[in-house]
């Protein structure tokens, strides 16, 4: 045998890995950095495999619900895929909170979870538990690896589902014997790729229509949501382009914020429950509604019957499921958020050529809408001795401006304040649980921004409730040096919930008080962190500054005002237009509306 | 197959009020057809059993053993809008291949196998034996007491026997559900 033959033969024989190998290769080719996982006895062959690995870099987090929030942090901000690496039985169980989310806002997200060994299943084995049946309805597909041979290219499809049509969480269980068992390597190129999930072809005609009913609209709004964020910062441009060009007014659902730039004269603030006025009466009182990646959930759309009675609506997704779903619209149009803005730019610049926009066509619109915003109602009564909690996001948004600031929350009053005094004037910089409404996400997701940008400012605004959920998460923050802001704003109570007892239950505080709190300082000390109080306006700058300029993970204890609300609001079961300010009346919300959540 | 869930003909259970028009309900025949994996009936009828939709009947079997496909076949009662939302619902599974509303082809045909057992004596033995035969029937199994009739046709008449049969001392039905498939010769 020469030399050359030789050579051949060794290229031509088969080179097989153990699946743990298998895997790590796939999330190589696929990009993957970062990896946020806790191990446990059914990934240990992969964890094995990870320890000689250089490339991927694995995050160490305190309980898995964290693993997947952080992964969506990772994925929200960089536009990528996040991956999540979880063990078999209470692994897998506790990451279902976190797919769940990653669904409801649509967050491209894989999960690995490791399973028993193949003759096991179904044995009630040892932290066995049916991780595909349990998550069939809070991921957007899941696979049981049965063979190592079919392992590389359910990775591959698994992120080909996970970042196409409508993003989504993925779940990928893979048996321990699997792990081990050696098989061939499927490059990205030669895996199967589903052909279920294409994006169609824009349809002309539709554009056409939209177009005819944008140039002859006298109360015309652009409705956008986190469908123009997950359509990439092209689509963000696009809408920046588009409502440059028609002059319309501009708002977004909580999960869009960023996508266009809340300091432009266009912006009218973000709509719905908690919504500016501005926003929820043009809503309300449009003759043309251009929804954008939006779904018309019905923290956006309050009672159904009396919403944006008077109006055509034009519905862009990429979901065709979305289409009609909530709300009947005229036009529904369905593909990616950003070649349709692209394709309506192109089509209105083309019919301005021939005959030019009335741009007073809807002058008299943006003059009711100048009256809406005089009634400033994100306003609120200032103090001078204690901290209001819009004040502290309002200096928080001052000190941290011309900064590269990423903002992840919780959920509740500081979520709603954090959306109304904190602005954004680029996409991706804005994390939040907007669907699944998560308690406890503001953190770890924090964490896996801050694993995508290390020298970003990543700032967690949290509530001293939200925060306990996750808070071991800090013990990761330190580990691997990831210096989170974690800004609590500290009211003891359950803010919302109180809020809504307050409104609903007669001022009866059933269990929304938090009795014992942790001293949030000496909490952060014990961690190797950085503790930080606040308890008078007068300290607050100075504080915050502290706080940006500490170089390690930061717990912030902001001390508020207790009884504050979220104002304006539209209670639950009423219109766009009856929104509640400051002064509530105990009969403001009707019987049926209580029923509501 | 009556699903855990709410009567055909219940309300919205959106607690959101919705008064706009929906229209009737009406039945419809949806076919799937669908990638042939484990766990995939399971996704179908996952998500019409999670929205709250009832299904009627429901068949699956392998279809197309080179591609791996599989028919599914779902009767199921809504108003166009719900029925439109189940339609796009499903069609975003991914191995979902196609949906086929088959009841909105005028050319559709449909049919439906069920066994019958009737136990009988005497004169309702003879009427059973005679009405048998006006629909054709086949006769699989009988004692002196009692027999297994197998009945095909589309589930109107299939009901009308059944119903015929109750007097007559129907004692068990088995029904495979509904088929479907488009007449002439293109392909759904």
């Amino acid at each position: 045998m020469t030399a050359s033959q030789a050579k051949q033969e060794t290229k031509t024989a088969a080179i097989t890995k153990s699946g743990a190998e298998l895997l790590l290769d796939a999330l190589e080719e696929q990009g993957v950095e970062v990896i946020f996982g806790y191990p446990g006895g059914a990934v240990l062959p992969i964890y094995d495999a990870l320890f000689a690995r250089e490339t991927i870099r694995h995050v160490l987090v305190r309980h898995e619900q964290g693993a997947l929030h952080a992964a969506e942090g990772y994925a929200r901000s960089t536009g990528k895929v996040g991956v999540a690496l979880v063990t078999s039985g209470p692994g897998a169980t506790n990451a279902v909170t976190g797919l769940a989310d990653a669904l409801l806002d649509s967050i491209p997200v894989v999960c690995i979870t490791g399973q028993v060994a193949r003759p096991l299943i179904g044995t009630d084995a040892f932290q066995e538990c049916d991780t595909t049946g349990i998550t069939r309805s809070c991921t957007k597909y899941n696979y049981l690896v049965k063979s190592s041979h079919t392992l590389s290219t359910t990775v591959h499809e698994a992120f080909h589902v996970a970042r196409n049509g409508r993003p989504g969480p993925v779940l990928i269980d893979i048996p321990k014997d699997v792990q081990f068992e050696t098989a061939q390597y499927t490059s990205r190129a030669d895996a199967r790729n589903r052909n279920c999930i294409v994006t169609p072809e824009i349809n002309k005609n539709q554009i056409d229509q939209a177009i005819d009913l944008m140039r002859y609209a006298r109360r015309p709004v652009l409705y956008t949501g986190g469908g123009v964020i997950n359509a990439g910062p092209e689509a963000s441009k696009a809408l920046r382009e588009l409502a440059k060009a028609t002059g319309f007014p501009v708002t977004s659902t909580l999960m869009g914020l960023g996508a266009f730039p809340a300091s432009d004269p266009q912006w009218l603030g973000m709509l719905g429950m908690h919504g500016s006025y501005e926003a929820n009466n043009a809503m309300h009182d449009c003759d043309l509604m251009i929804a954008i990646g939006a779904r018309f959930d019905d923290r956006v759309t309050g009672r159904l019957d009396a919403f944006s009675p008077n109006s055509r609506k034009v519905h862009i997704d990429i979901d065709p499921s979305s289409i009609n779903k909530n709300v009947p619209v005229d036009i529904g149009i369905i593909g990616d958020a950003g070649a349709i803005m692209d394709a309506m730019l192109a089509e209105w610049k083309r019919r301005d050529k021939k005959e030019k926009h009335e741009r007073e066509r809807i002058d008299g619109w943006w003059s009711q809408i100048d009256g809406w915003r005089a009634r400033n109602s994100f306003q609120y009564a200032p103090a001078k001795d204690v901290i209001k909690p819009q004040y502290a996001i309002e200096r928080l948004y001052e000190l941290t401006r011309g900064k590269d600031v990423y903002v992840t929350t919780e959920v509740g009053q500081h979520q709603m304040w954090a959306a109304q005094f904190f602005h954004f004037d680029e996409p991706n910089r804005w994390m939040t649980s907007g669907g699944l409404g998560t308690m406890g996400y503001g953190l770890p997701a924090a964490l896996g921004v801050q694993a995508a940008y290390p020298d970003a400012l990543v700032i967690d605004i949290a509530g001293d409730a939200s925060v306990q959920m996750t808070m071991q998460e800090m013990s990761a923050a330190v580990q691997h040096e990831l210096p989170i802001k974690i800004f609590i704003l500290n009211n003891a109570y359950l803010g919302m919930v109180r809020q809504w007892q307050e409104l609903l239950h007669g001022g009866r505080y059933s269990h929304s008080y938090s009795e014992s709190l942790p001293d949030f300082v000496k909490l952060a000390e014990a961690y190797g962190g950085h503790g930080i109080r606040a308890e008078k306006p007068d300290e607050l700058d100075a504080k915050i500054i502290e706080m940006i300029e500490s170089p390690k993970p930061v717990l912030f204890d902001c001390v508020v005002t207790q009884q504050e609300n979220v104002f304006p609001m539209i209670p639950s079961g009423a219109a766009h237009n009856e929104m509640l300010f400051g002064e509530m009346a105990e009969d403001a919300v009707s019987e049926q509306g209580k029923t509501l959540v | 197959m009556t699903a855990q869930n709410a009567t055909p003909n219940a309300p919205s259970q959106s607690v959101y009020p919705v008064t706009r028009d929906e229209g009737a309900d009406r039945e419809v025949i949806v076919a799937v057809i669908v990638d042939n994996e484990p766990g995939v009936l399971s996704r179908v009828v996952g998500l019409i059993s999670a929205r709250g939709y009832n299904i009627e009947s429901l068949t699956v079997a392998e279809t197309d053993m080179e591609k791996h496909t599989s028919r599914i076949t779902v009767v199921t009662t809504g108003t166009p809008s719900k029925i439109e939302q189940i339609k796009a619902q499903l069609g975003r599974l991914v191995p979902v291949r196609r949906v086929i509303d088959v009841s909105a082809e005028t050319d559709a045909l449909e049919r439906e196998l069920a066994l019958v057992k009737v136990v009988n004596d005497g004169e309702h033995r003879v009427e059973s034996m005679r009405l048998a035969d006006v629909f054709r029937a086949r006769v699989l199994d009988t004692t002196h007491t009692s027999f297994v009739f197998e009945i095909t046709g589309a589930r109107d008449k299939i009901n009308a026997f059944i119903d015929l049969m109750k007097p007559l001392g129907l004692s068990e039905v088995s029904r495979t559900g509904v088929l479907s498939i488009r007449r002439g010769v293109e392909k759904d």
